[in-house]
């Protein structure tokens, strides 16, 4: 367990401007460096600490270090802006610091995938959509979405700042966080039920009243989802539902 | 007229930024942009069942770092847009308006790897002035991607209202279904991949599948209390 090193203060003012900085860390994002300008652009307010200010000669070390090739989910990037800011400002030793930027890209990309991706996002989106089915308004199902989803979106990236700065280059025992390692099968178990209520309260309010059209959709559904399930890993629902929509567009229009 | 492009236009290149570039709080969702969309041209609720159509069929996709995935911010703003427009002019107007903005979506996927190519390229500029900590070439490229990006979402969505627009117009006056069997048609399919996304992301987990069928029972009986 690394011990907390409260030497350096960050000031409030820098880490708002960091905090703002990485809502847009991914603007720059390419297959040359992926996010690492992104990186260097959310660490630089830090690096004007260094020695010499903005501008000098260590400012300038540290923030050629950081824009290079670097790669991870983007809330959870929070966690290696703030791990590499403290490392910079405590002059660690450059090697160890790239050896750090290499060791954490996996990790950070494939825990916030799956807690992120993978199950917050499709979680916030079933509430939503089980919200429309249980006939809120649109207002009301796009303020609950937004707002519930943001509170975990916003929670995770001040939670990742503040503890990579806090734990530095020990950050990476911060992904053994029981949040980050449990929340996303109980997440999935949430959506999973979420999803059983809202598939059909949805479906109704599209389609309308009717049972025996509800009905019939409802069996088609299941029969469509059976396929694609077979189809896993070789193909994906959402092309092969633009080509059928495509092809009974032209044969409405045709006959 | 105008004015409704220019807002629809605006709103395309607003939530596309989201997708990606920023600040990625998912008011590029279907759900959030079609509504929006819907709203913009006073028709909130249409946007809205567009959105949940579309919400529907995005649960497939995970937006997953270098991964191509369809681009449903601009999309969703075509979709909702259109239905918003036409949905009072024939039984067509729902299933065209969401083949029109997954057409888009899928069109927008493409841009977004063009426009990864094009920041490459910029980054590789740029690389001896990274080299030599300059903080002007960093903030340069992220604000190139920043507008570039802004710019592919207003183009797209311009070029999608352009296309669609015409076409979506001249489809429904030869339609020849139904309305209910082609909003059916329409909603089959997206509970369909829907549910096969669902089964996709959780049927690893431990008693997600019995939660689900739990829910489904919850669900249906709720209705039939109705």
């Amino acid at each position: 367990m690394t011990t907390p090193r409260p030497a350096i203060e960050l000031p409030i003012t820098t880490r708002i401007v960091m905090h703002l900085r990485m809502l847009s860390i991914q603007s720059g994002w390419n297959y040359e460096v992926l996010l690492g300008t992104g990186i260097a652009f959310c660490v630089e307010p830090a690096l004007r600490l260094l020695p010499g200010g903005r501008g000098g000669a260590a400012y300038r070390e540290a923030l050629a270090r950081e824009s290079q090739y670097f790669n991870a989910h983007p809330y959870l990037a929070a966690l290696a802006v703030g791990a590499l800011a403290r490392a910079e400002l405590d002059r660690e030793p450059c090697a160890r610091i790239e050896r750090f930027r290499t060791a954490m890209c996996g990790p950070l990309g494939s825990v916030g995938d799956r807690l992120v991706w993978a199950a917050w996002l499709p979680f916030c989106s079933l509430i939503g959509l089980a919200a429309f089915g249980a006939g809120i308004s649109p207002a009301g199902v796009v303020i609950l979405f937004l707002t519930l989803y943001n509170a975990g979106h916003i929670a995770l990236r001040v939670w990742g700042l503040e503890t990579g700065w806090r734990r530095g280059l020990g950050m990476a025992t911060a992904l053994g966080n029981p949040l980050l390692r449990q929340a996303p099968p109980h997440i999935a178990r949430a959506a999973a039920l979420v999803a059983g209520f809202a598939v059909p309260l949805a479906l109704n309010r599209i389609i309308g009243p009717g049972r025996g059209l509800f009905g019939a959709v409802l069996i088609g559904s299941a029969i469509g989802a059976l396929v694609l399930i077979r189809l896993h890993g070789r193909a994906e629902g959402w092309p092969i539902a633009l080509v059928l929509l495509a092809l009974f567009a032209i044969y409405s229009v045709a006959t | 007229m105008a004015m409704n492009l220019f807002s629809i236009v605006l709103l395309g290149a607003l939530l596309g930024l989201d997708v990606v570039s920023f600040p990625q709080a998912q008011i590029s969702r279907p759900l959030v942009a079609a509504t929006v969309a819907g709203a913009l041209l006073g028709h909130g609720m249409n946007g809205l069942l567009v959105g949940a159509t579309l919400e529907l069929i995005a649960l497939e996709t995970l937006p997953v770092g270098a991964s191509r995935y369809p681009e449903w911010g601009s999309a969703s703003v075509i979709g909702g847009a259109l239905f918003a427009r036409f949905a009072e002019h024939g039984a067509g107007a729902m299933t065209l308006a969401v083949l029109a903005a997954l057409a888009t979506a899928w069109v927008g996927g493409w841009t977004m790897v063009y426009l990864r190519r094009l920041n490459g390229l910029v980054a590789r500029r740029a690389r001896p002035a990274f080299d030599r900590g300059s903080l002007q070439a960093i903030a340069g490229v992220q604000l190139f991607g920043l507008v570039a990006d802004f710019i592919r979402g207003a183009l797209l969505t311009l070029t999608a209202l352009l296309v669609f627009g015409p076409l979506v117009r001249a489809s429904i006056a030869r339609w020849g279904m139904d309305a209910r069997i082609s909003s059916a048609v329409v909603v089959t399919l997206a509970v369909a991949v829907a549910a096969g996304a669902v089964w996709k992301l959780f049927h690893g987990t431990e008693y997600a599948r019995l939660l689900f069928l739990g829910g489904l029972v919850g669900g249906l009986s709720l209705l039939g209390l109705r």
